[in-house]
């Protein structure tokens, strides 16, 4: 699973021969994420997201660990161990402080890593079940945090709850039964508060059993790279240490210095006023809203205001907002341009920056806004653009665009002519 | 070839139909803005902008003020509001010495069991004990209030927009709602047992000025304690009772940010080596 030229695992010390025989882990971490994985020269730094994704998967799940040492899951008691948790255990201000903004940052390098997929068109052949399966782990985060975001029990996790679960109601025939199933009764309440505890913590391991397979498929392909060219010979890679720890190193260091600025000087400027009030299901908040990570969603979900035909505002609203997240899927078979990169795509090119990208920022705005107008005339006009970016003005574009040409090598992308540059030579690893 | 056209046709029809139904809702809801009156919101004024010590990233608490924002908790606010996250202990943390503290903790009257009957009473108060509710419970809160159950304030600042400012604002902020706004809005006119206030947002509360004269508290340390002091000096403390730790965390920040700047660095130094081994070669 690689390729021919990448360097075999020699163990040296008789320790480290031992373990290769019995159980050669070290091999593999060797050939993951060390030098015998040649990895393509010229990737950028949109290619850090997945490393810094996975980071904060981890940072999460030691975080949230240490958090539900002291956290009970209980509704006469949840908000105040909350507080118990803030005030009273050791350093549990910063144990709390780092999950809730951890969870922000996990979205915030997981909406880049896609946002690179989707400019890049990693989704193509040969890489369709790496994206299939980032789409799963999306999927999984946004149910993860969802129950997370329900568990200090202030306003907006009981109304988030209600208005989430309130979605499954809209399901013709089956749907109440099926809200009152989720929540374990009429209204979220003790039930459902135990189990989103229980679902919260077990999914983090789910979404680290799925990451293990998008790191597997990854690795048959390789990594794919800015020219969207594919790796040719030797010259067009680098083994991954130290070259590319090296740099997802510097990276990871940028992140940290943005996260911990959040964590210690703006913990909660993310989060809203209204969760530091204890959960009153008499009591309904101005403007219910989710997480900042969830607007976009929730601008398509509130952007279908009238009945049509026979189906409810309220169903068509929660099909689009599942069926927006869901065509991804689909991508790789509705994009059939045969080049990858958006850097040689002029008319992809176009459509993602004047339509794409502004799109998703009025949703983005609009789903943290109070439904009233111009939000919601916004949102609908976004949403309306938003699925025919993805469902038609994408298979048309890539039956039609002319694409600029391509280089022929990755070497020859980073080197250009230069005749000293040439395979391995200059490029041994600097240990 | 054929297979692959029909699954992008199919899509183009599933996109069009999401697009045409999303723009349905928009022509409707269009057409409806423009024929209807748009529901007004009352005109409440943002909190105004106060100066505290522990702003910023290197705020520092003023233990002067907190002491006296305690003082107006105490005298004031806790006949009707409740502190319920904050020990007597913790009062040590605003610089109050244990000797203090438990003369003041046994002050005040916290629910207890009698030893020898069983039955709920009153005993004094311990520095581990938290501050009594005023209230035996929500029911006596609201038979007291009229109906309006008044807040716990361990968490107020935190759980308001702005919220230190707009405690102060809102505490300092009382009127009489003026002639334009009811003339305009004659729906904010207050109704009965409720009060004017520009800062609350649908301009009328249940809850009585309750600083309302100059020299209302005494201070202990001569700070001349007008309507706007007091207000800005109770915010103060309810900063601190919301988040005890929050000079602590501020203060453990620049260390932390220190350090990994410096690892950055390193790692960026470290990452510029490595790579000039690849990098195009000089002719």
């Amino acid at each position: 699973m690689s390729f021919p030229w990448a360097k075999e695992y020699t163990p040296t010390t008789p320790v480290m021969k031992f373990l290769d025989e019995k159980l050669p882990l070290p091999r593999l971490v060797y050939n993951a994420i060390g030098a015998g994985y040649p990895v393509p020269r010229n990737l950028s730094y949109f290619w850090n997201f997945g490393v810094l994704a996975g980071f904060f998967l981890v940072l999460q799940i030691i975080t949230g660990v240490v958090l539900a040492m002291h956290y009970a899951a209980n509704a006469q008691v949840a908000f105040a161990t909350t507080e118990h948790i803030m005030r009273n255990v050791n350093w549990g201000w910063l144990m709390r402080y780092a999950h809730a903004n951890g969870a922000s940052f996990f979205f915030i390098v997981v909406y880049l890593h896609i946002f690179r997929g989707l400019f890049y068109s990693s989704y193509k052949a040969p890489r369709e079940m790496i994206w299939l399966l980032g789409v799963v782990i999306f999927l999984l985060m946004m149910a993860t945090a969802f129950m997370g975001y329900v568990l200090p029990w202030g306003q907006m996790s009981f109304w988030g709850a209600k208005v989430i679960t309130g979605l499954f109601g809209a399901i013709p025939l089956v749907g109440e039964p099926i809200q009152i199933w989720l929540l374990g009764g009429f209204a979220p309440d003790n039930a459902a508060l135990n189990r989103f505890f229980s679902l919260h913590f077990l999914l983090p391991f789910v979404i680290a059993g799925v990451v293990i397979l998008h790191i597997w498929a990854l690795h048959i392909p390789g990594s794919s790279n800015p020219t969207g060219v594919e790796v040719k010979q030797e010259s067009d890679t680098l083994p991954f240490h130290p070259y590319y720890t090296a740099k997802d190193g510097f990276g990871l260091g940028i992140a940290l210095l943005f996260f911990f600025a959040m964590v210690f000087f703006l913990p909660n400027a993310l989060g809203h006023p209204d969760n530091y009030i204890e959960a009153n299901p008499l009591s309904t908040p101005a403007h219910i809203v989710p997480e900042w990570y969830f607007w976009p969603f929730y601008a398509i979900l509130r952007a279908f205001t009238v009945d049509f035909l026979f189906i409810p505002a309220k169903l068509l609203g929660v099909i689009a907002m599942f069926g927006s997240i869901l065509i991804w899927f689909f991508l790789p078979w509705l994009d059939k341009s045969p080049v990858r990169s958006g850097h040689y795509r002029p008319l992809f090119r176009k459509f993602f920056w004047f339509g794409l990208i502004p799109a998703m920022i009025v949703l983005f705005i609009c789903g943290g806004a109070p439904a009233e107008e111009p939000y919601v005339m916004l949102s609908q006009i976004a949403t309306a653009y938003y699925f025919l970016h993805f469902l038609v003005i994408l298979p048309i574009v890539g039956q039609v665009e002319k694409p600029e040409p391509l280089p022929y090598s990755i070497t020859e992308a980073v080197l250009g002519e230069d005749k000293q540059a040439v395979l391995g030579e200059n490029v041994k690893p600097a240990v | 070839m054929t297979k692959l056209l029909s699954v992008r046709l199919v899509a183009i029809l599933i996109g069009l139909g999401f697009a045409l139904i999303a723009l349905y809702s928009f022509v409707i809801g269009a057409y409806a803005a423009a024929t209807e009156e748009p529901a007004g919101h009352l005109p409440y004024e943002k909190p105004r902008d106060f100066e505290f010590s522990f702003e910023g990233p290197f705020g520092k608490w003023d233990i002067q003020q907190l002491q006296r924002g305690f003082k107006v908790y105490d005298e004031v606010c806790a006949a009707c509001h409740s502190l319920k996250y904050v020990a007597f202990r913790n009062l040590e943390q605003i610089g109050y010495d244990e000797g203090q503290v438990k003369a003041f903790a046994a002050s005040k009257q916290v629910p207890g069991i009698d030893p020898n009957t069983g039955e709920a009473t009153t005993r004094p108060g311990l520095p581990t004990d938290y501050f009594p509710s005023p209230y035996p419970n929500n029911v006596a809160a609201a038979a007291a209030n009229n109906n309006a159950i008044p807040p716990d304030l361990s968490l107020m600042t935190k759980a308001r927009g702005d919220g230190v400012n707009y405690v102060a604002s809102l505490l300092a902020g009382y009127q009489e709602p003026s002639a334009e706004l009811l003339a305009e809005h004659p729906e904010a006119a207050p109704g009965p047992g409720l009060y004017h206030n520009p800062y609350f947002p649908n301009l009328n509360l249940a809850m009585a000025p309750p600083i309302s004269i100059d020299g209302q508290v005494t201070y202990d340390d001569g700070t001349e304690a007008t309507i706007e002091q007091m207000s800005i000096d109770v915010a103060a403390f309810l900063a601190w009772t919301a988040e005890p730790t929050m000079i602590e965390r501020k203060q453990t920040g620049w260390p932390v940010l220190i350090f990994v700047l410096f690892a950055t660095v390193l790692a960026y130094l470290s990452k510029k080596q490595i790579w000039a081994a690849a990098k195009r070669k000089k002719d």
